[in-house]
């Protein structure tokens, strides 16, 4: 119950049937939203008051609701995740917003990105960039090697575990102009190839997975720095540049990959 | 595909070909600001570098060459990049706010460089092609004292002033993303010495046209 503090709102929704249909946006009226809910909360109550109308829910993205799976990719009044810094859409509240708001809530928008259902889009383009190349080969014969035996600097192993935080989410790539993917792909790179355990693999994983990026048809960056904006997980430019360089030294230094 | 293909037809060789030929323009824009700027200052260097810059072979049949080269370069990919790119969101957003996370110059180079091809257009018919002619049609005798003259004369129609200075506020623009951008393609970035290529940045796409402005506006107003 929200009572006197409750928010109306006039939501413009994206609804698409299938990856098939054209789609259009919708428009929606909800009352009486608590300022403390979250986004998808809101949506929630969108959803049940749509099914009490015999109508089809908003299909859309979620799982954690915690800032942790990647998985609520909604483009909010022309924001990835809404507005709002290092959040994801799970971790945006009502209180964000004001009685009376129209809020434009869409799909991210990506040739490489397909539109599945309404919200939901097809993301495993970035799987197929992990499986080009973001592992590292482990011997796991039972004689591997403890982590710890190998010395990390501090300073590498910090932005290393940085580039890690990468939660997969497709903000970046939602933001950019360009719908580039170097976001991702660089903060992948980077966490590997800032550690000794990924340098072996380095030059092959940099020209698989950027291959397969170029491949998948997201676009080129031209350094606006949208993505860095809008990442909920503060995924910084240094790495893009870090990828760059490794991209670079190895098709000029490397003998064939 | 050998190496060389596959690495200029990648994504990021792309962006490494597209800043190298920046990192090449934006230093013949200084060398070109030189020597402009002497028109300002003595009439007699101006006029001998112009000479030495119009006469010499090298730089006549070698630099030449490759200075239309970078030019006709960098708008081709930039071109070919943009198209991609906007192929990349086929579908686009009902309501999207590029003002939140990026500046209104980053978003905007295809405009900015389109406006600068219209001025390079322009330039190429209203100089660079009489020049031509002058030298290797006409086969004129070449003339050591000529040029103060000819630069004077040619500012002396405002249109062309104001056509100038409109052109170079456009290459501020540009500039103003396109310095740091270039270093942040080829990788070029660090803690410890990217806040001052930011700064550089600012101050060259500021400072540069900013002069050549000032070289045009002198020219009209001391004449
Ligand atoms: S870089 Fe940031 S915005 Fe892009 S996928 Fe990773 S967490 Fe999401
Ligand atoms: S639902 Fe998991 S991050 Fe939002």
């Amino acid at each position: 119950m929200s009572g006197a503090n409750g928010l109306n709102l006039t939501l413009k929704v994206w609804r698409q049937k299938n990856d098939k249909d054209k789609g259009q946006m919708e428009t929606y009226q909800v009352a009486d939203i608590s300022p403390d809910s979250s986004f998808l909360e809101m949506m929630d109550i969108l959803n049940e008051q749509l099914i009490e109308e015999g109508k089809e829910p908003v299909a859309f993205d979620h799982d954690c609701r915690e800032g942790i799976c990647g998985m609520c990719s909604m483009y909010i009044n022309g924001e990835a995740h809404g507005p709002g810094r290092g959040i994801t859409t799970c971790q945006l509240h009502m209180r964000e917003f004001n009685n009376g708001d129209t809020i434009y809530i869409e799909p991210w928008r990506a040739k490489a990105f397909p539109v599945i259902k309404d919200l939901v889009v097809d993301r495993s383009g970035f799987d197929r960039i992990m499986a080009a190349g973001g592992f590292v080969s482990v011997n796991t014969s039972g004689n591997t090697q403890d982590a710890n035996a190998i010395p990390i600097p501090k300073a590498d192993a910090d932005k290393a575990f940085d580039a890690a935080t990468c939660i997969g989410c497709g903000a970046c790539v939602a933001s950019c102009k360009n719908a580039s993917a170097m976001l991702f792909v660089s903060a992948k790179v980077s966490q590997f190839a800032l550690l000794p355990q990924g340098r072996p693999e380095a030059a092959e994983r940099v020209q698989n997975m950027v291959k397969q990026m170029d491949e998948e048809g997201f676009g080129n960056c031209s350094n606006t720095g949208a993505c860095e904006v809008e990442c909920p997980k503060g995924i910084s430019l240094e790495n893009i540049a870090r990828m760059n360089r490794e991209y670079l030294s190895s098709s000029f230094k490397k003998e064939e990959v | 595909m050998s190496w060389f293909k596959r690495t200029f037809s990648s994504s990021i060789g792309r962006k490494f070909a597209m800043a190298l030929s920046a990192l090449f323009l934006l230093i013949f824009l200084l060398q070109h600001l030189a020597i402009n700027f002497t028109s300002v200052i003595s009439e007699k260097t101006f006029n001998s570098l112009s000479h030495f810059m119009g006469t010499n072979p090298v730089v006549q049949f070698a630099l030449q060459p490759v200075l239309i080269f970078g030019v006709v370069f960098h708008f081709m990919m930039g071109f070919i990049l943009e198209i991609k790119n906007k192929s990349a969101r086929a579908v686009r957003y009902a309501k999207n706010d590029g003002s939140a996370n990026s500046s209104w110059m980053s978003r905007n180079m295809l405009w900015s460089g389109l406006f600068i091809l219209f001025f390079l257009a322009f330039h190429f018919a209203d100089f660079w092609i009489p020049e031509m002619v002058y030298k290797y049609v006409e086969v004129n005798p070449s003339d050591p004292n000529r040029y103060y003259e000819e630069v004077v004369h040619m500012f002396e129609n405002p249109i062309r002033v104001a056509v100038y200075c409109l052109s170079f506020v456009f290459l501020a623009l540009h500039l103003l993303h396109g310095f740091q951008s270039a270093f942040q393609s080829i990788g070029a970035r660090h803690s410890k010495y990217t806040p001052a290529i930011v700064k550089l940045g600012k101050l060259y796409s500021v400072a540069v046209p900013a002069l050549y402005i000032f070289i045009a506006v002198f020219h009209y107003l001391a004449h």
